[in-house]
């Protein structure tokens, strides 16, 4: 992928502002990034956007089919589910839940991980063997059955969700990043910084941290798909986001009821938006991967 | 090689040693696990009986090693709701788990290994667009949302599948397909990283070198040795395959280990949840240890690297 244009030394004599270099955005995923900041935005203004209230419904209007198909109607777009909720005001409101639960999480798992990268790789002996062992033991464990274990053992709520998922998911951060730390603190800076008598603490700071921000990331964007599909299974599995709260996953679980009867658009439309937002978040993330981090790569 | 599998032995039982305190902590930690062990309504004498009979009022150490004593003999309590030993249950369960592993495994090689030879012949042709798309796909929808609209398209619909419950082959079909794509995913993947591999190795530019046709060069020299990573991604699998089917399970009824597992969570039946968890980490820990030591059998480089 490295292409020799990309290194080409600056020719003097052309002020640097004049070429302002966009080719690093070249093969950007623009339709995914579009989906991933229109979802972002109806989750900020949900409150603007739909038009009912998403957990309390009218009793008389339950099953309501979309607005196209016969005994559907306009007040209810996207129809209505087995309360009388409308599912358009849902699936946006069940947006934040999303976004909020898939951001955290990643930025729990992201420092958890991180952090035990780098004192792993830098510090190194004892240290690096007893985190490295706990994160084989964790690889080694099925990833949902010990988050589902443990919002079990906890009980729903969605800050619940966000933890369990964020100390579920550390492992792959904890060994991207030690090993990117191995190679780093050999390095020129970080020996000067030794000489010049730079505590470890500040070297894995000031010198470290900054320099495998990249990677962690790329990491980061590609768990979020991860992230958002186990927030879903919790939630359809009755231990994640509790009702009435509108999490997609929520409405898959609710939506099944009705699902031998043909209401299929409270099964369709929820699962079409987790759909849109994972296949989003990965092939943004591929793109990133590709092009911030060639040793990624292999991943 | 007796040093390797030693040390391989013992990084397994640290893990399941890990494991089980990360299993006895959790509980602990996050409340007072009678609560969890009794009936709910029980009475606060009823609460201070289980204290004493688990030995929840003794010191920590002691509750652990106790609690060690019981998970190595297979003992993991009693169901609330079946009013059998776990162990009893989750055994009952196990056939059905491993029937739906096996049949979606076959689904995920069927189509993942095909598509995968398809895409490294043709690098950034049609095949590979498709492969790479359909992987994608496979990796990007929950697959309980796959199953449900399977139930919609064939059960609701066109009538022709059962959308639930077990019996006929024909019960598993759907959950086999909605659990295997995402494997064929990956068996996809790797197939392709691996053929690339051994197309490019010298033996196969000496095969089409001696005017052999294409088909026979890749049927015969290339896939048999491509194929060697990509049956032992597929053996880890089928046991993740067996841990990971919760969702599928729940959403078709197939009675295997995730259905109990659900139904653990929903009745709040605790030592089911225990259970089934703590097998399912030994279970694949165990495996990961089997293939280890099957590769430096097989591979002498790893066993001298390690």
């Amino acid at each position: 992928m490295s292409n020799p244009a990309d290194t080409i030394v600056v020719p003097i004599g052309r002020r640097p502002a004049a070429r302002l270099n966009l080719r690093w955005l070249r093969d950007f995923p623009v339709i995914p990034a579009a989906i991933l900041l229109m979802i972002g935005l109806v989750a900020l203004f949900a409150n603007q956007l739909a038009p009912h209230n998403p957990e309390i419904g009218t009793l008389g209007a339950r099953f309501k089919p979309p607005f196209w198909q016969t005994g559907g109607t306009a007040k209810y777009l996207l129809g209505t589910d087995q309360l009388g909720r409308d599912v358009l005001s849902r699936l946006i409101f069940g947006a934040r839940i999303s976004m909020i639960v898939s951001f955290f999480a990643v930025l729990v798992a992201g420092v958890v991980g991180t952090t035990l990268g780098i004192l792993a790789g830098y510090v190194g002996g004892w240290v690096d063997q007893v985190i490295m062992r706990v994160t084989d033991t964790w690889l080694a464990l099925p990833a949902l059955t010990f988050a589902i274990f443990l919002a079990a053992i906890v009980g729903p709520s969605m800050w619940n969700i966000v933890i369990i998922l964020g100390i579920t998911y550390w492992t792959r951060y904890a060994r991207v990043i030690r090993g990117e730390v191995l190679s780093l603190k050999e390095r020129e800076f970080v020996r000067l910084a030794i000489v010049a008598g730079c505590s470890k603490l500040t070297i894995m700071r000031r010198h470290i941290l900054p320099n495998i921000l990249n990677s962690a990331i790329v990491l980061g964007t590609l768990e979020i798909g991860v992230v958002i599909i186990a927030e879903a299974t919790l939630s359809f599995l009755g231990v994640g986001v509790p009702p009435p709260e509108p999490s997609w996953g929520l409405m898959l679980s609710d939506g099944k009821q009705g699902l031998m009867v043909g209401y299929w658009w409270l099964t369709v439309f929820p699962g079409c938006c987790i759909m849109l937002m994972v296949l989003s978040a990965n092939l943004l993330g591929d793109w990133l991967r590709v092009r911030f981090d060639p040793q990624l790569r292999q991943l | 090689m007796k040093q390797y599998v030693i040390r391989r032995v013992g990084y397994c039982l640290l893990s399941l040693f890990l494991l089980s305190v990360t299993i006895f902590f959790f509980v602990r930690v996050t409340g007072d696990p009678a609560t969890l062990l009794v009936e709910p309504g029980a009475s606060e004498a009823d609460i201070a009986a289980i204290h004493h009979q688990f030995g929840l009022d003794r010191p920590l150490l002691v509750q652990y090693w106790l609690f060690l004593q019981s998970i190595v003999t297979g003992d993991f309590g009693q169901s609330f709701y079946y009013r059998t030993p776990v162990f009893e249950l989750y055994l009952s369960r196990l056939p059905y788990s491993l029937m739906l592993a096996a049949v979606a495994m076959a689904f995920s090689l069927l189509i993942g290994i095909p598509s995968g030879i398809l895409a490294s012949v043709g690098v950034g042709g049609f095949w590979d667009s498709f492969g790479k798309g359909f992987a994608l796909l496979g990796l990007s929808l929950p697959s309980f949302w796959v199953g449900l609209v399977m139930i919609l398209f064939f059960s609701v619909f066109l009538g022709w599948l059962p959308s639930s419950g077990a019996g006929t082959p024909l019960h598993l079909i759907m959950p086999a397909f909605a659990l295997g794509w995402y494997f064929a995913a990956s068996h996809m993947r790797l197939t392709r990283s691996s053929m690339l591999e051994v197309l490019g190795s010298e033996y196969i530019k000496l095969a089409k070198l001696k005017g052999l046709p294409q088909r026979l060069v890749i049927a015969k020299h290339a896939f048999k040795n491509a194929l060697i990573p990509v049956l032992t991604l597929a053996g880890i699998n089928l046991v993740i395959m067996v841990n990971v089917a919760i969702v599928v399970e729940t959403v078709f009824a197939w009675p295997g280990i995730g259905r109990l597992l659900y139904e653990g969570i929903t009745f709040r039946d605790f030592p089911v949840v225990q259970g089934v968890v703590l097998m399912g980490g030994a279970m694949i820990v165990v495996v990961n240890l089997v293939v280890d030591i099957l590769y430096a059998v097989i591979d002498p480089r790893i066993r001298l690297g390690a």
